[in-house]
């Protein structure tokens, strides 16, 4: 059996044809599509690593089958750079540290990226802790994060406000 | 994962009609199902889509002042629904307090009444369970179950029903709209998850085919919207199911309570609703001893199923937290903890 | 700070000296772009996948696998099981030393433990792979599962962790107890514990002839390399092992284990590529754990609280087939003065997977149950914990007498208490709530951890444009090393640290030793900052001896290298910098070499530990028993520091740890089956962001002149010893609840309010 879907991933729109039904999206990212940078932590929708947007929303793309996203716009981490502009979280990350081995940042961005743009924590460090426990950072570098995604946040509310005005 | 087909229906009628084979299962997110069948729980030969179904994803306020959701409305969308949290508040709070902000954007309303028990014997293909297949036995019964059943439960099974949604949903006379093979009805939520007895396989009140199309809300529900909350306890502060949990909402007039609710979760396979212990409360001052009373009624019937004889008197001492914590108010801002103990908030409440 | 200070290019400008200094990580970019790559992220042309199955069974014997099936499954493209394995040139069941553990590789049909790999299925797809392993339907001869104490057959020991002694006495024991005035003992219990990295075991490899390419995360680069080389009949020098990244390791993955080898020989048997990456559920057994401890201790204490004897003991679990044994009781040797200490061990063993070393192995769970002691034995005496602490201060190493190599501990426990407030704490539980009547308790634990060096080699170039290329074969899980390691070879080279390329975690590289025991920084450290002094002197030594250069004849004088020039020691004017002493000399580079390894007679001389002092604020529930941590402030003391920015990330990584070993960790195994019924992420808590708490670590200057040339401990570790007590004690202390089993349970604390 043999299916095609449309996917928009990083902007670019793509036709994939999946061979198999029980592709994940996540497996379809990493093993059909090159796209490594997300990844594969539990596979079981437990730690977020493997957070991505679909539609402009975080969601672990390890419990997605892609043959039921037809027509999704899918964002991943090698996205979220303008070329060799960092991101604001991207950045962030690094200034504070919001990480150790890295293995759960590409999720842990992906889902301060979602975070931000739900609008639901405001400059809350709890709500942002809260909000964030969808990803577990085995390394422990949850200090950093908290403090990554509120000075992004920030920064990206400033970004806005100037484009408005 | 085993090979199947994948459906994709444009209608309702078209994907309960292709749900008609046996081996079928619907799809929604996959938060639930594709786990189950990464873990090999679920083996469903044919996969049918419904996320494409037209209509099912609509929060719908209805002239008397309920609401009926459509199945497909994702959980975030719900909680974060502005009308919805303020007349519903508990159905916000535990929605929120549930897995992550990423299973709750993709997972909707219907996938989490049918979310299967989080069991470790259930999921554990080598083990005996009498759910999963039955007949087979029970091993959870004498195996590591300090975290299982303590109402309702029978020899045959003892897994508990995982929602966090349901409760507050069960507490408020929430009815579950479905669509069949024989057309649509309407099943009360408290009716819609079955107690074990000695069919444990028997999970819901669904017949083969159905599909949960809406959930509603009654008007009478809004009531208590000043006054209701849910409140879990958890081995770690977020991303964790629920050791015991209590939706609680009370109608209060002059310090005397006229209608209370009462619903318990991770104590038994439903959502508990204590509807004596609700009983009991009518016409009562609010205090902590009608509470109290309240609370060892609600729990009278309950006898541990293995080592989990704390969550009895755990479940006793949340129920009296819970409504302790209804009759303050509900919070005029979402906690930025929902539903923990740890969600104190220091802004205005509710003055009723 | 503004978007431009966090460019890349403007995350290594250089304040000043180059050790010492707070810079952000050299693979901060490419992680958080997603372009770091991790084992699992290759995908060789050709490459197939592999899944392995596993034994649902602790003890027997596999007596049928549906392999037709298997086979049938669309896209399966091989079966390995016992019956058409290739041979191994290396018996699994015969250690290597010196980290080598027995390993099943398919050499029979016996099941040891629950999660053994019985077989490993490849296929075209990860999809055809997986259910092609699940349609295996292993059948079973069942032999009943020895799962605990009860069932545990106990033995001596040869030896502890990696070749401690199992028994170590100072003193007399008895006559200890006998001249106290109060004896404080109670049994503590510590689980089965999983490391759980983020990254799961993962490996992609590639033969070519009789030689092959291993992508994999691997904390022990040159040691593996001869390990598999053997498992496979070729030279090392035919095994390449690519590590570039590892999501994390934490002990798990400096150890061989069955699973990667299987992949392995799949690959060279199919001529294709083959990719193998764990599940999570899989990871809970052939990779290692902590493992689960009994423990009893016996503190004696005379009037003015002082210890007349410290007696650790420590049942530890291990497999029916292998030992590691937690190292548990020898926690207490090198922290409380006592004229008598004992520490000694027992084995237990149960069918289960082989535990392992992770992170801080023997330290963590024996400080768990040494500092809840301890606090025990302080209210036993009426004392302030902290007081009692520094009431047994151990100005020398207890026991042996030997001086410490460094040692600021005090300064760690003024500064700490200091810093949390610790002063006016009530000694009595249930005295403080907090304005929401949460019960309030401050508790606090000793930090220690001691200082391995591993031999390691390095090799630095000093290039024609004046930039350095410095490499040595090291791993970073995370813990910053490419970032401290260029540190300090920039400082050896007199250059700015973005002059200064690295290259590692390559096993073609010169051996960098073992990323692990927090002895990372110092062992490739000294290698790199020697082969930097080699280089400089090389190039020192052509300046000098070249007439044109203003630092000829400045031989006997020296010179120093400092912002990419040699200076003339006697005259600071007089200078060149490495390109034009270079260029003039007509050479494209310069390298310089070195070996590096402790001066065997000072480590004999000396105890070398790096210290800390933890203190812990708790709140909870006064009637649902729900605990969270409020505050953890750690202080600790270990030598000098390279980047406080990472060190300091290593230590609230350390007390994250502490506080998920004190309330969340523990593998739950089925006490019938062995099956561990929360082998996952979802049930296996570990914290998530919502429980950490507000976070202080402060670095206390220490100044070590013994414990290597560049005067570096290990931070890696120690922020877990401690911290694990300090929450302990705290719980204690807003309750009046003593929890001696770990984790601390929300039934636990459901105390009886009447």
């Amino acid at each position: 059996m043999s299916l095609s879907i449309g996917l928009t991933i990083n902007g670019q729109p793509r036709t994939v044809t999946l061979d198999d039904p029980r592709v994940t999206l996540l497996d379809l990212l990493r093993e059909r599509l090159d796209l490594t940078g997300t990844k594969k932590g539990c596979d079981r929708g437990q730690c977020g690593a493997c957070t991505v947007l679909v539609d402009g929303r975080r969601v672990n793309s390890c419990l997605a089958l892609a043959a039921s996203l037809d027509g999704a716009e899918v964002s991943t981490i090698e996205g979220l750079a303008e070329g060799e502009t960092l991101h604001p979280v991207q950045a962030a990350f690094i200034e504070h540290d919001g990480f150790q081995c890295g293995y759960c940042t590409p999720g842990q961005i992906m889902s301060a990226v979602g975070l931000i743009a739900e609008g639901h924590a405001g400059a809350d460090p709890e709500r942002i802790q809260e909000l964030m426990s969808g990803n577990i950072c085995r390394c422990g570098a949850y200090q950093g994060i908290t403090e990554a995604v509120l000075e992004a946040q920030k920064i990206l509310a400033e970004r806005n406000r100037r484009a408005a005005a | 994962m085993n090979r199947f087909d994948y459906i994709r229906p444009a209608s309702v009628p078209e994907a309960v009609a292709a749900a008609a084979v046996p081996g079928s299962a619907y799809l929604a997110a996959g938060t639930n199902l594709v786990d189950l069948m990464k873990g090999g729980a679920a083996r469903p030969e044919r996969v049918i889509d419904i996320t494409r179904l037209p209509g099912l994803d609509r929060i719908e306020w209805l002239a008397d002042g309920g609401v009926r959701i459509g199945a497909l409305v994702r959980n975030s969308d719900l909680a974060y629904d502005e009308r919805l949290s303020r007349t519903f508040p508990s159905v916000a709070e535990a929605l929120l307090s549930g897995a992550s902000a990423q299973l709750r954007n993709a997972a909707t309303v219907g996938g989490n009444l049918m979310q299967r028990t989080r069991c470790a014997y259930f999921h554990d293909l080598a083990g005996a369970c009498n759910r999963r297949v039955p007949g087979s036995g029970c091993d959870a019964l004498e195996g590591e179950n300090r975290l299982h059943a303590v109402l309702g439960w029978s020899e045959h099974c003892i897994a508990t029903h995982p929602s966090d949604f349901c409760v507050p949903l069960v507490a408020l006379d929430a009815v579950v709209e479905v669509e069949g093979p024989h057309g649509g009805r309407e099943i009360a939520l408290d009716t819609l998850h079955m107690l074990p007895g000695s069919t444990p396989e028997q999970e819901t009140a669904l017949m083969p085919g159905e599909l949960i199309v809406a959930i509603r809300l009654p008007a009478e529900a809004a009531a208590f919207s000043r006054n209701a909350r849910y409140l879990k306890l958890r081995e770690r502060t977020s991303y964790a199911f629920a050791v015991v949990s209590a939706a609680t909402a009370l109608e209060i007039e002059d310090g005397v309570i006229r209608a209370a609710r009462i619903a318990l979760g991770g104590v038994a396979a439903k959502p508990w609703r204590a509807r004596d212990a609700e009983a009991l409360l009518v016409d009562r001052t609010a205090s902590p001893e009608a509470f109290a009373m309240a609370a060892n009624l609600a729990l009278a019937e309950a006898r541990p199923s293995g080592d989990n004889a704390f969550k009895i008197e755990l479940a006793r001492r949340i129920v009296v937290r819970a409504l302790s914590l209804a009759l303050e108010g509900t919070p005029e801002f979402m906690p930025a903890l929902p539903a923990s103990p740890f969600s104190t908030i220091t802004g205005a409440n509710h003055v009723a | 700070m503004s978007l431009e200070t966090a460019s890349p290019s403007a995350q290594h400008r250089r304040h000043g000296s180059n050790a010492g200094q707070p810079l952000t990580r050299r693979d901060g970019v490419l992680k958080v772009t997603g372009r770091a790559t991790y084992a699992a992220d290759n995908h060789p042309e050709g490459m197939l996948y592999a899944v392995t199955a596993v034994s649902r069974i602790a003890r027997g014997r596999v007596t049928s696998l549906n392999v037709a099936a298997a086979k049938a499954h669309p896209g399966v493209v091989e079966v390995l099981t016992p019956a058409n394995r290739p041979p191994l040139a290396h018996d699994p069941d015969v250690k290597m030393p010196p980290f080598g553990f027995r390993v099943e590789v398919l050499q029979d049909d016996t099941v040891r433990y629950v999660n053994q790999p019985i077989a490993l299925v490849i296929a075209e797809t990860l999809e055809a792979a997986t259910e092609g392993a699940a349609l295996l339907n292993p059948q079973y001869d069942i032999d009943i599962a020895r799962t605990g104490l009860e069932s545990g057959e106990r033995f001596g020991l040869a030896a502890v962790g990696v070749g401690a002694p199992p028994r170590t006495a100072h003193g007399d024991i008895e006559a200890g107890l006998a001249a106290a005035t109060r004896v404080t003992e109670a049994d503590y219990v510590t689980p089965q514990q999983f490391h759980n990295a983020m990254e799961p075991h993962a490996v992609v490899a590639e033969w070519d002839g009789d030689r092959v390419t291993l992508d994999m995360p691997n904390q022990a680069l040159a040691l593996s390399c001869a390990s598999y080389a053997a498992y496979f009949g070729i030279p090392a020098e035919n095994v390449l092992i690519r590590s570039p990244f590892l999501g994390g390791g934490f002990g798990s993955k400096a150890i061989l284990n069955g699973p990667q080898i299987l992949a392995i020989l799949a690959a060279r048997m199919l001529k294709r590529p083959v990719k193998l990456a764990l599940t999570r559920t899989q990871m809970y057994g052939p990779v290692g754990h902590r493992g689960h401890t009994w423990q009893k201790l016996r503190i004696g204490t005379d009037n003015e609280g002082r210890l007349t004897a410290l007696h650790h003991q420590a049942l530890c679990a291990t497999s029916s087939f292998d030992e590691f044994i937690e190292p548990a009781a020898n926690a207490s040797l090198p922290l409380y003065a006592s004229p008598a200490i004992l520490a000694e061990h027992e084995g237990l063993r149960l069918d289960i997977g082989t535990p392992g070393p992770m992170r801080a192995p023997g330290e963590a769970s024996g400080s768990a149950a040494l500092e809840v002691a301890m606090d025990e034995a302080a209210i036993a005496c009426g004392m302030d914990p902290l007081e009692f602490r520094l009431a047994n201060y151990a100005e020398t190493e207890p026991g042996t007498g030997r001086p410490f190599s460094s040692k600021a501990l005090r300064e760690c426990y003024a500064e700490g208490a200091k810093r949390f407030g610790w002063s006016g704490r009530p000694l009595e539980p249930r005295r403080m709530r907090d304005e929401n009547g949460f019960l309030v308790g401050w508790g606090m634990g000793t930090a220690v951890f001691h200082c391995p060096h591993f031999p390691a080699e390095a090799r630095a170039t000093l290039r024609a444009d004046g930039t350095a290329l410095v490499e040595t074969a090291g791993a970073d899980m995370g813990q910053g090393a490419w970032t401290a390691l260029a540190q300090i070879a920039a400082e050896a080279l007199g250059l700015d640290p973005d002059q200064v390329e690295l290259h590692s975690g390559i096993s073609s590289l010169p051996d960098g030793g073992i990323a692990g025991g927090s002895g990372h920084t110092a062992s490739a450290g000294l290698a790199l900052h020697n082969a930097g002094e080699d280089a400089i002197a090389r190039l020192a030594e052509i300046a000098t001896a070249d007439p044109a250069s203003p630092l000829f004849g400045a031989g006997n004088i020296g010179v120093a290298a400092r912002s990419g020039r040699l200076h003339r020691h006697d005259d600071e004017g007089r200078s060149e910098s490495y390109a034009e002493i270079l260029a003039r000399a007509g050479r494209a580079e310069v390298v310089g070499t070195a070996k590096a390894a402790r001066d065997p007679a000072i480590a004999e001389a000396h105890a070398m530990f790096s210290h800390g002092a933890v203190f812990a604020e708790v709140k909870v529930d006064p009637d649902l028993g729900q605990v969270r941590v409020s505050r953890l402030v750690g202080a600790f003391a270990a030598g000098r520091i390279i980047n406080p920015r990472l060190v300091r990330s290593q230590y609230f990584g350390g007390m994250i740890w502490g506080m998920s070993f004190a309330l969340q960790e523990e593998a739950i195994a089925d006490r019938r089956t062995g099956r561990i019924m929360n082998a996952d992420l979802a049930e296996y808590h570990v914290p998530v962001n919502a429980d950490v708490p507000s976070l202080d670590a402060i670095l206390i200057p220490e100044d070590d002149p013994y414990v290597n040339p560049l005067g570096v401990k290990g931070v890696g570790e120690v922020g877990i010893t401690g911290t694990v007590g300090a929450i302990a004690n705290a719980v204690w202390h807003a309750t009046g609840v003593r929890v001696r089993r770990f984790p601390i349970r929300i039934e636990d604390l459901l105390v009886d309010r009447t």
